[in-house]
């Protein structure tokens, strides 16, 4: 089967392993993944931190691609990217003043009739039932589950799991053979957009995060977004600091853990990518 | 005086706020959740619920302090005071249009100068391109801040691993996302 698929700035460069271990998987369920042809960035936190329309009008301009492209459903992994993406279908939907405005900036009908989807909802919706026998390795370890902000809320608008202690990722590592801890950071932020204008607070703010992680004996930390991942990840050496001693504990993307589970090429899943070494 | 009991008839801005983003701040009873809650708060020079409580007075004196604060550019987002606020209100849709409000009045916080900077220069990368540059993010964020020698020891390791683009993604229709830029910024003159 063939689904719609946006993915976003980040997983074209920075998350590149993300793309990576989404198509691998994809791939080896029968999952044939449809690029939206020419889409643009969505604006992410910069364009609604400074601009209103603006921050409408790039994601309609990728919904209204899909739309002509025929696609019903398109899978966003990144969650900054599913949720403006979602937030501006939420929007536009009942608001014909704004549609039209909104169409009128981008040249470009829009109908509002394309489904977005996160990478779990993809994952529980067309892998998961399929999982029978496919588990050959069991991802044998304990694993924080780390949401994040934008996957979970508001819960007023993307209405997909509970916004503090959401289930969904666990439920899904543990049929991977994982054992998902109980925590408390699984929806702080990480700091997200000031990672680079703000390093120090990223430090703070993740560094929370790892450290909750590393008190509860967590193995690894399984996340869905690419902001999550460069912050938890790439700025170890601010958390390091900020945690005052060295934590080696690798964080991964939800499909890389499920892939490997799944007995996939550890290369074809990107995990000699990451900044902290993957050794699980 | 309105038929609405919470109707914020003596705020300016809060009437303001009402009216672009239907966030009433007259609602909030200072329970101090959204405060608590914020990851960001003790970074802030007022906290989410002081913010609320200043523009609930409405002199313009309150008013202008908030627009000039560095409480609504730390603000990321998150969206966590909106999950715990009992009465409900979208404080992080407040802050989107404050932030806007006091970049069009050319009241940002100068001590928000970087913050500001990193998103202009990311959307200046996706108005030329259609796409994020990261290479062209970095090298346009360190002009605007001279912040040269910041992160310099990240990208080489980015490289190695695959994980920077020398050569920009271009769209095809890339006056088509120039003139979305066109139209939307212009109008709000930010």
């Amino acid at each position: 089967m063939t689904l719609g698929f946006y993915p976003g700035c980040s997983l074209k460069g920075s998350s590149r392993e993300y793309a990576e271990s989404v198509l691998t998987v994809a791939k080896a369920f029968d999952i044939e993944l449809e690029e939206i042809s020419d889409w643009n960035c969505c604006g992410a936190t910069a364009a609604h931190n400074l601009n209103l329309e603006l921050s409408l009008a790039l994601p309609a301009r990728i919904l209204s691609l899909a739309e002509k492209q025929g696609l019903k459903e398109i899978v966003v992994p990144c969650a900054a990217c599913y949720s403006r993406l979602t937030v501006t279908k939420h929007q536009l939907s009942g608001n014909p003043d704004l549609k039209n405005e909104v169409s009128e900036a981008t040249g470009l009908d829009y109908e509002g009739s394309v489904d977005v989807l996160n990478i779990i909802q993809m994952l529980d919706k067309y892998i998961t039932p399929n999982l029978e026998g496919r588990i050959v390795n069991p991802f044998d370890h304990k694993v924080a589950c780390y949401y994040g902000c934008l996957l979970v809320r508001p819960h007023e608008i993307l209405k997909f799991d509970r916004e503090e202690d959401p289930r969904s990722m666990d439920d899904l590592m543990l049929k991977a053979g994982a054992t998902p801890i109980d925590w408390a950071f699984k929806t702080e932020c990480c700091g997200a957009g000031l990672s680079v204008s703000r390093t120090s607070s990223v430090g703070r703010l993740s560094g929370k995060i790892i450290g909750d992680a590393r008190d509860r004996g967590a193995e690894a930390v399984i996340v869905a977004c690419p902001m999550c991942h460069s912050n938890l990840d790439m700025r170890r050496d601010a958390i390091n600091t900020f945690l005052g001693e060295k934590v080696d504990i690798p964080v991964l993307y939800v499909t890389q853990a499920l892939g490997l589970a799944a007995g996939l090429d550890r290369k074809a899943l990107g995990l000699h990518r990451h900044f902290v070494n993957v050794s699980v | 005086m309105s038929s609405d009991p919470h109707s914020p008839v003596f705020s300016v801005l809060g009437g303001e706020i009402m009216e672009h983003t239907e966030v009433k701040v007259s609602h909030c009873y200072q329970c101090g959740k959204c405060s608590a809650g914020c990851p960001l708060s003790t970074e802030m020079d007022y906290p989410p619920s002081v913010i609320m409580r200043m523009l609930q007075r409405g002199s313009p004196e309150f008013e202008e302090k908030v627009l000039r604060s560095l409480s609504i550019w730390v603000c990321l987002t998150c969206e966590m005071c909106f999950a715990r606020c009992p009465m409900s209100i979208d404080i992080p849709k407040m802050m989107d249009f404050l932030r806007a409000k006091a970049l069009k009045e050319k009241k940002a916080s100068p001590k928000a100068k970087e913050i500001v900077a990193f998103h202009k220069s990311f959307l200046d990368s996706i108005r030329y391109t259609g796409r994020l540059y990261e290479i062209g993010l970095f090298a346009d964020y360190k002009a605007r801040t001279l912040k040269i020698l910041d992160d310099m020891a990240l990208a080489p390791k980015m490289m190695k691993r695959g994980k920077l683009n020398i050569i920009p993604e271009l769209i095809k229709d890339r006056s088509g996302v120039a003139s979305i830029f066109k139209k939307t910024i212009k109008k709000n003159n930010n």
